[in-house]
Parts: C-alpha cells; sequence; structure tokens
C-alpha cells in the first residue's frame, strides 16, 4: 500500500492516549457489559444458528448412512464414519464437475481480470473522455442477477431469436463444445465491471505525486501503467482473483438456468449442481460429503493462490 | 485520507480506507492528471474505440432485453431484434401482472420483503455489533472478530445445502422463514462497520454523551449512527444485491410457488418453457421488470457504492 498503514491495534492505543497507569487498572473490570451483550448477542446468536450449526449438521450428515431391514424394511440412519467420503471419492460425475468448473476459472478468470484491469487503467489514464458514462455502462451488468443474464444470453445464443444470426446460424453455441464458454461469457459480462471498479477505486487512491518523477523522465501512459500502476494495485487484484476463484467453484445459478436452452448441460455439471441432484434424489448424506468436500477444496484452492502470490510478490 | 487501517487477522484482504467511503468518489485526487505530455492522436482514438466496443458488448444485451419486452409473440421472431416493431410493452406488462392471478407480482413482493427487510435488519445488526467491537475492550472480543472473519469467507452458496439439513430437521423448509432467516446474517457487514467505527466514532463524543447522561444503546442509535451511515449504506446495498441474486437458497427450500422470489419465479418459468413457449414473452418482461429495483437502488445510492466498493472489496 501507498498510504502509511497503521494496524488497528495502532489506532487503538493512539486513541486512547495518554494516562496508560489508569488505563491498565481499568482495563480489569469491563465496562458497560449489558450493553455489550445487547450490542453483540443480537447478531452473534443468528451467527452461530445459520453460520456455525448448519456447518456442524452437514458434517455429521456426511457422516451417517442410511441402513434398511431387508429391501422393503424402513429405513433408518446410522453413524457411518468415513463412507460417505469414499463414494465422494470414487464418484466420477462430481470429479469430472470439479475438473470443468477449474479448466473455466483457468480462462474465464484471467480474461475477466485481464479486461477489468485494461478498463480501470483506461479509465484512470488521460486518454479517455466520457469517464463517468463508461463507469456505468460498464458496471450495469451487475445489477443484473445471474439468473436473469443467463436467461438473457440463453435467448441471444438461440439461432431463431438471436440478434446475432449470422454468428448463431455458423456455430452453435450451445452445443456440448461450446456452451461451457458460452456461460463463462455471462459471467465475464457480469462481473467484469464490478472488478473494474474494485481495480479502479484502488487506482484513484494512489496520490499524483508518484507519477510526476515517471513524467518529467517522459515515460508515456503505457509505460507508467506497466511499472507503476499495475504494481501497485496487486493487492487488489489478487483479491478480485481469489473472489473469483471461490466464486467459479460455486458456479451455479447460470448453468442450471442454461439447462432450458441446451441439452448438452447436465444435471451434474459444476459440482454445486452434482450436490442438488443428489440431495433431490434424495441422498443428503452423500450431498453434504460432496458440500464438505467442495468447501475444503474451496478453502485450500484460495489459500494456495494467496501463498503462491504472496511469494511471487516477496521475490520481485 | 492517509490512513488505511489493516485490522490485525486480515494481513490477506486489501487494506481498507475507512475514511473514502462516503466521500463523493468524482473529484479526483489530482486535478492535474490531465496535463503532462500530449498522448498522440492515435493512442487517445485507440482507447477511445477500445471502450466504445465494450460499451456495445455490455449494453446491447441489455437493450436487446429492452426491445423485446415491447414485442408481441409473432413479431418476436419476423422482426429485426435490435429494434421496435409495433410498440406493445404495455400490454405485455398487463398480460404478465395478470397471469394466473397476478403471480408475478407477488414474486415481486416477495423479492422486495427477503432483499429489502432482510438486508434492513442484517445491516442493523451488523452495525450494532461491529460497533461494539470497534468501541469496547472486553474479553473474547478478538476472538469474535476472527470467527466473524472466517464468516466472511465463507460464499453463501456454500451455506444452501447445510441450511436446508438444518430447516429440514425443524420441518421449516418451504417457508418464508427459510429464505428470510439466513439472510440477516451478514459477517462482511460486521467487519466494515467494525473498520469504519473505529476511525469515525470519536470516543470524545461518546464520553460527552455518557456525560448528558445517555444510556449506551441510545448513544448508538442517535449519535454513532449517523456517523457511520456512509458505511451502513455500503452494508445494505451488498446484503441487498445479495438476497436479491440469491439462487441455491430458493432452489433447494421452496417448493410452494407463492413463496419464490422473482428470480427463481422467472428461473421455473423458464425451465418450463419448451412446453409453455407462451411464457416466452412474460420471461423477457418479468426480467426486464426485476432489474429495475436494482438499477434504480444503484442510482440512488450511487455515491456511496463508488467509492464504498473499493473499502468494500473484500466481499
Amino acid at each position: 500500500m501507498t498510504a502509511p498503514i497503521t494496524t488497528a491495534s495502532g489506532t487503538r492505543s493512539a486513541a486512547r492516549g495518554g494516562g496508560s497507569g489508569t488505563e491498565v487498572r481499568r482495563r480489569r473490570r469491563v465496562q458497560h457489559p449489558w450493553s455489550i451483550v445487547a450490542f453483540v448477542a443480537p447478531f452473534a446468536a443468528l451467527f452461530v444458528l445459520f453460520y456455525l450449526v448448519p456447518i456442524g449438521v452437514a458434517i455429521w450428515q456426511s457422516l451417517l448412512v442410511v441402513e434398511r431391514e431387508g429391501t422393503f424394511g424402513e429405513a433408518r440412519e446410522v453413524f457411518g464414519g468415513l463412507q460417505q467420503y469414499v463414494l465422494v471419492f470414487q464418484n466420477e460425475a462430481f470429479w469430472t464437475s470439479v475438473g470443468r468448473v477449474l479448466l473455466f476459472g483457468i480462462v474465464q478468470v484471467p480474461v475477466m481480470l485481464g479486461l477489468a484491469l485494461l478498463f480501470a487503467l483506461l479509465l484512470d489514464s488521460p486518454l479517455i473522455r466520457g469517464k463517468k458514462f463508461f463507469r456505468l455502462a460498464f458496471f450495469a451488468p451487475y445489477a443484473v442477477p445471474g439468473v436473469i443474464a443467463a436467461i438473457m444470453w440463453g435467448f441471444l445464443y438461440s439461432p431463431n431469436l438471436s440478434p446475432f444470426e449470422a454468428l448463431t446460424s455458423r456455430v452453435d453455441l450451445l452445443s456440448a463444445d461450446f456452451v461451457l464458454w458460452a456461460i463463462a461469457n455471462v459471467v465475464t459480462w457480469v462481473f467484469v465491471g464490478y472488478n473494474m471498479l474494485i481495480i479502479y477505486s484502488t487506482l484513484l487512491a494512489i496520490p499524483q505525486e508518484i507519477y510526476e518523477a515517471a513524467r518529467i523522465d517522459g515515460a508515456g501512459q503505457a509505460r507508467i501503467a506497466w511499472s507503476i500502476k499495475i504494481p501497485l494495485v496487486r493487492p487488489a487484484l489478487v483479491l478480485t482473483a481469489v473472489l473469483s476463484i471461490i466464486g467459479t467453484l460455486q458456479l451455479l445459478a447460470e448453468p442450471q438456468t442454461f439447462r432450458s436452452f441446451s441439452s448438452a448441460v447436465t444435471s451434474t455439471y459444476t459440482p454445486n449442481m452434482t450436490i442438488y441432484a443428489t440431495s433431490s434424489i434424495p441422498n443428503v448424506s452423500l450431498a453434504a460429503a460432496f458440500s464438505v468436500v467442495l468447501a475444503l477444496a474451496t478453502f485450500v484452492l484460495s489459500f494456495a493462490f494467496l501463498r503462491f502470490t504472496r511469494r511471487a510478490g516477496a521475490d520481485s | 485520507m492517509s490512513t488505511s487501517i489493516e485490522p490485525d487477522a486480515t494481513s490477506a484482504m486489501a487494506a481498507v480506507n475507512p475514511r473514502g467511503i462516503g466521500r463523493g468518489g468524482d473529484t479526483h485526487p489530482g486535478a492535474g492528471r490531465a496535463r503532462g505530455p500530449r498522448e498522440s492522436l492515435l493512442s487517445r482514438s485507440g482507447a477511445m474505440l477500445v471502450m466504445a466496443i465494450f460499451t456495445l458488448y455490455f449494453l446491447v444485451p441489455i437493450w436487446w432485453l429492452l426491445v423485446a419486452s415491447t414485442k408481441s409473440r409473432g413479431q418476436l421472431f419476423s422482426t429485426n431484434p435490435l429494434w421496435f416493431a409495433d410498440f406493445q410493452l404495455f400490454q405485455n406488462i398487463g398480460a404478465l401482472f395478470a397471469y394466473r392471478d397476478g403471480v408475478y407480482l407477488k414474486w415481486i413482493l416477495n423479492s422486495l420483503l427477503y432483499a429489502g427487510l432482510g438486508a434492513v435488519v442484517a445491516t442493523v445488526l451488523a452495525g450494532m455489533c461491529g460497533y461494539a467491537l470497534a468501541k469496547y475492550r472486553f474479553p473474547g472480543r478478538e476472538t469474535i472478530f476472527n470467527i466473524v472473519l472466517g464468516g466472511v469467507l465463507v460464499p453463501a452458496t456454500a451455506l444452501a445445502l447445510p441450511l436446508f439439513l438444518l430447516f429440514s430437521r425443524a420441518q421449516l423448509t418451504d417457508t418464508f422463514w427459510a429464505v428470510f432467516l439466513p439472510s440477516v446474517v451478514s459477517p462482511f457487514g460486521v467487519y466494515l462497520s467494525r473498520v469504519f467505527a473505529e476511525a469515525s466514532v470519536p470516543e470524545e463524543l461518546l464520553e460527552a454523551s455518557r456525560l448528558d447522561g445517555a444510556s449506551e444503546l441510545r448513544t448508538f442509535f442517535t449519535v454513532s449512527i449517523r456517523l457511520m451511515f456512509p458505511a451502513l449504506i455500503t452494508v445494505f446495498l451488498f446484503q441487498f444485491v445479495t438476497i436479491w441474486n440469491n439462487f441455491f437458497l430458493p432452489l433447494i427450500m421452496l417448493r410452494s410457488e407463492e413463496l419464490f422470489p422473482v428470480t427463481f419465479g422467472l428461473y421455473a418459468w423458464n425451465s418450463t418453457i419448451n412446453q409453455f413457449p407462451e411464457l416466452r414473452t412474460f420471461v423477457l418482461v418479468g426480467s426486464l421488470l426485476s432489474i429495475v429495483p436494482l438499477i434504480v437502488t444503484f442510482l440512488l445510492l450511487q455515491r456511496y457504492w463508488r467509492t464504498g466498493l473499493g473499502s468494500g472489496a473484500i466481499k
């Protein structure tokens, strides 16, 4: 970061200011305990109930198996240890769907962030006019929910409705070969503007003086962007990349909606679609195990990416 | 504008600039930006060309939706997709609202209730909690904050199935509460409120209010909440969008049509479009109308999200 960074604790001690002797003594007794409870308890209770408890329930459910007495006997849920996880690792459809979203992410995330970075840099350069208009126009798709965006593009891809008939009559964008990239286009269309704004507001926070020396040395806009601006927005890029990786693994609304446009999108097309399909069989224990594995994979992947970029950053 | 605050546990997350949030984002810190060496005509027109092409990419689909919504079913296929034929928008809207006793209007109301009310409740709860974490010292404070930060990283879709398992144990699936209650929890809101309260609510003001005999809660709702307003608007906006776009939760929880939020209702119609082609016009007009509330909200609260996005980047 360019600005001097104060840590939260630093700010706190600065705010407290002098008289540290009395502070130490006073700290032992919490002031306004009941007010604190009144402030924190409502959120804390709901957080426990709708974040922590469900995660616990899912992990517990993933350890259960259904047992029947005879073929037509009553089904009972009994503890089955890690049996569901064995099934998860044997489940080909699930791993195919994981591979599919990884492929999707490897292509779509760099394209989307590359475009977002390009637009942010252009907005921040003196090269263009009408910045306010472009900013709004590029951000507008973010106001379109994923389902609605998928419906719109689904129609645009359909040969008989599309305004781009010249293209859609020649290439079937909804066929098995292309539909993954057709969906990637929908996701890109929705999120480029959002990521652009995150990067752009980071650029706005950079003080202008930094560019002075480069300008005096005669560096052009491209040079300034490459050597000064991009290194400075690195944290924002890493952040948007992690968020996009998480989003990619969780892909659901767009492909699920595309099922009515393309028969190539199966009910187990992405991991979350597999989870939904499994839970509506209903095989909730296996679905819960899928969920746990997917959540772990998401965490591992985003932390691995953070580590990787941090190391790469330290080297340069 | 120079103090960035990096909370202890979040070195991985972007530094936040809390004072930047409410600042009307239009004025650029260096107004002299356009000076400097003259940029060549070639690079200027090249840049404008790129922006113009992508403006088409971003806006043509929305334009197409607008045009398609004004057409009758026959003309949808037979006329130029990007230009108006007979203008039937209002007839189409009327037919949509009348279809199946106005189920579409019911969906819009549901969405406004889920997203509007849900986001208000979420913002107040998160604001209170974040404020307490910033302004009071008590044991367990950092632990609570770190757990909440972990919650920020959990995507909403990852919680849908676990929530379904929980609600089905309580036999509460397919109710209003199954979608509403999980939406009022916003860990991101707590995070942003804490960072913002730390920077923008001065200790002296609280002491003054205490000397006047005001209770802590009263001080929060009369004094502090005003100072935190820009952050709270950002939290509200993010939560509103998150709930409005939420798909997995209604998909897995709801069976009764009268409880659907509008995006999910349109999804349901769209999935049966091959059997009921007459639904096509309704899906198109319904999609157009359903993005209006979001666009209105964004435009009304523009000056907050424009800068708030940068600081709220951890979403």
